[in-house]
């Protein structure tokens, strides 16, 4: 087996999500290299070369890779999957754009947001908002599949595989970046986040997300939201965790003023631990939650900030 | 210019799920069943986009079985002109939908196809960027905003950090996102008209698109229960059971 695992990069650098990916290549089993493709990604692939288990690191870096358009990666990846009989990508926003294009090409399906190996051809993943757990299994001769990091732990960084450089260069005269709005933080991803606390409607409007913070600075956390915050203008859509947001399983995740839809479970029952706090005790979250806790979040919210 | 937007008939988003006690699948026997919201979307921005004056012609298309026209008629109701429905009973996959797509796009030539980011039944999010590969046409995916400006679109895409924004040529392919449009109800006397528009139904075989996939699910499964907890009476209490006994602080 020989598996190809394409990078993950966020500004430049390579995403903490790389060596989730890697840990699922090394679940099936085989040789693994890292492809990074972008433009100036040196830094990104001496990371990649780092991971434990990764046999080389393939580098493609030109203008035309740049902010990874769905297009040229597509291109690249079909160029280079030859030489494989699995390539793997995260389930990030990236993986999901790409991945499905290499499959098509090469006449093969996609197993998308893959969270357990049980053989080199069969997988688990989830259906239906994760309310359900499919095993299926692949006959194509290559298998294309995008990983949901939260179901693998990330290998180590004692390795030092060798770079080498991938010299094809695609052409790409279809799409072109215009512009990007990233969210700046100090805080942690979302994704790779110990702790999360994320705020609903319950929150009211965008300027009581405030109260978040100063809990969110003392557990080191990351900030998320529900759908039903997002629609209501309150936060940015990079906030959303849910079935079509974001994916979490932290160790501890506090929901707060959420009452639980499925969509909003489907992307946070796997944390270890869950706090929800709401004032309807009757709410959805609580079915799920560790810790419930009922009462007006406006009160709470500074006490627990007070007491941690 | 003419759009072709393709919906997909799935469980309804509020229903919840129950497996089947032989594990095989999901089980759908009188389930309610609606069109996937995802491509409600898609549906809504290919209206709007004709009642802009961008759009002349508004195609829906659907791959399923017979019962799949009620979701053609919706979207028909909701402002589309015609639409064509590919009949299978078999279970079409990302690919094999893409494959059939991919054919009445070379029939029926638009500028601009629309399809939902991913389906909520098998939560692939796969078809769009299949179709676009397979025709050689650029795709955006994970759209909030969709803008025709001349020969090309800009499409603002939601992505893992926030938005990007990219421009392609057209004909293009773009997948559609929750934030980039509240889909209207349709009206009745819509529902009614929408009875009368023409709908082909076609069949796999018509096209030479094989549905079978070499994809095959051996069981499906409950994901292991989470059982609720308990209710704590205070923030002191919360902060002693997270440190002592959840060991998390």
């Amino acid at each position: 087996m020989s598996i190809l695992v394409l990078a993950d990069l966020h500004e430049g650098q390579l995403a903490g999500t790389t060596a989730h990916v890697v840990a699922a290549a090394q679940a099936i089993g085989g040789d693994i290299d890292v492809l990074v493709a972008g433009e100036e990604v040196q830094a990104a692939a001496e990371s990649a070369a780092k991971l434990d288990a990764v046999s080389k690191v393939r580098v493609a870096d030109n203008a035309v890779y740049a902010h990874q358009l769905a297009e040229p990666m597509g291109a690249l990846l079909v160029e280079l999957a030859g030489d494989y009989t699995h390539v793997l990508a995260s389930a990030s926003t990236t993986g999901k754009n790409v991945l499905p294009r290499l499959a098509a090409l090469k006449d093969v399906s996609q197993l998308s947001d893959v969270l357990g190996v049980e053989s080199a051809d069969t997988f688990l993943r989830p259906i239906y908002a994760g309310n359900a757990i499919a095993t299926v299994k692949s006959d194509d001769a290559l298998k294309v599949i995008t990983i949901r990091t939260t179901g693998f732990d990330a290998v180590g960084a004692s390795g030092s595989a060798p770079i080498e450089a991938v010299d094809t260069v695609v052409e790409n005269t279809q799409s072109s970046f215009v512009k990007e709005e990233l969210a700046k933080s100090d805080r942690p991803e979302l994704g790779g986040a110990k702790v999360v606390i994320s705020g609903g409607r319950g929150m009211g409007n965008g300027e009581n997300f405030k109260l978040l913070d100063g809990i969110a600075d003392k557990l080191g956390a990351a900030i998320g939201a529900s759908r039903a915050a997002v629609d209501a203008g309150f936060v940015p859509n990079d906030m959303q965790v849910g079935q079509t947001g974001k994916i979490v399983a932290p160790d501890l995740y506090i929901a707060v003023g959420i009452s639980g839809a499925i969509q909003h479970l489907a992307g946070m029952k796997d944390s270890k631990v869950i706090v929800a706090i709401n004032k309807d005790d009757e709410a959805p979250i609580f079915q799920v939650a560790d810790y419930g806790l009922v009462g007006d979040l406006f009160e709470i919210l500074p006490e627990l900030e007070s007491k941690l | 210019m003419k759009i072709l937007v393709a919906v997909k008939r799935v469980i309804d988003y509020n229903v919840k799920i129950r497996v089947k006690a032989d594990h095989s699948d999901v089980d759908l026997t009188n389930v309610k069943m609606a069109m996937n919201p995802f491509c409600e979307i898609a549906v809504e921005e290919a209206v709007r986009l004709k009642e802009k004056g961008v759009a002349t012609e508004v195609v829906a298309v659907t791959v399923g079985p017979k019962t799949a026209q009620e979701q053609l008629r919706t979207a028909l109701a909701l402002g589309a002109d015609r639409a064509v429905h590919i009949e299978t009973d078999e279970r079409a996959e990302s690919l094999a939908v893409a494959k059939l797509l991919a054919k009445v796009v070379e029939e029926e030539q638009p500028g601009l196809v629309i399809l939902g980011k991913q389906a909520i039944d098998t939560d692939n999010n796969q078809t769009g960027q299949m179709l676009a590969a397979l025709t050689g046409l650029p795709q955006g995916t994970f759209a909030s905003e969709v803008a025709v400006d001349g020969d090309k679109v800009h499409v603002t895409r939601e992505i893992d950090g926030g938005l990007q924004t990219i421009a392609l040529t057209l004909p293009a392919i773009v997948t559609t996102d929750l934030r980039l449009n509240e889909p209207r109800y349709a009206k009745l006397p819509d529902i009614m008209k929408a009875k009368k528009k023409p709908l082909d139904v076609k069949t796999p075989a018509d096209y030479g698109v094989e549905v079978a996939s070499k994809v095959s699910l051996l069981k499906v499964e409950s994901p292991a229960e989470r059982k609720g907890g308990v209710k704590v009476a205070s923030v002191d209490e919360l902060i002693d059971k997270l440190k002592n006994e959840a060991k998390v602080l």
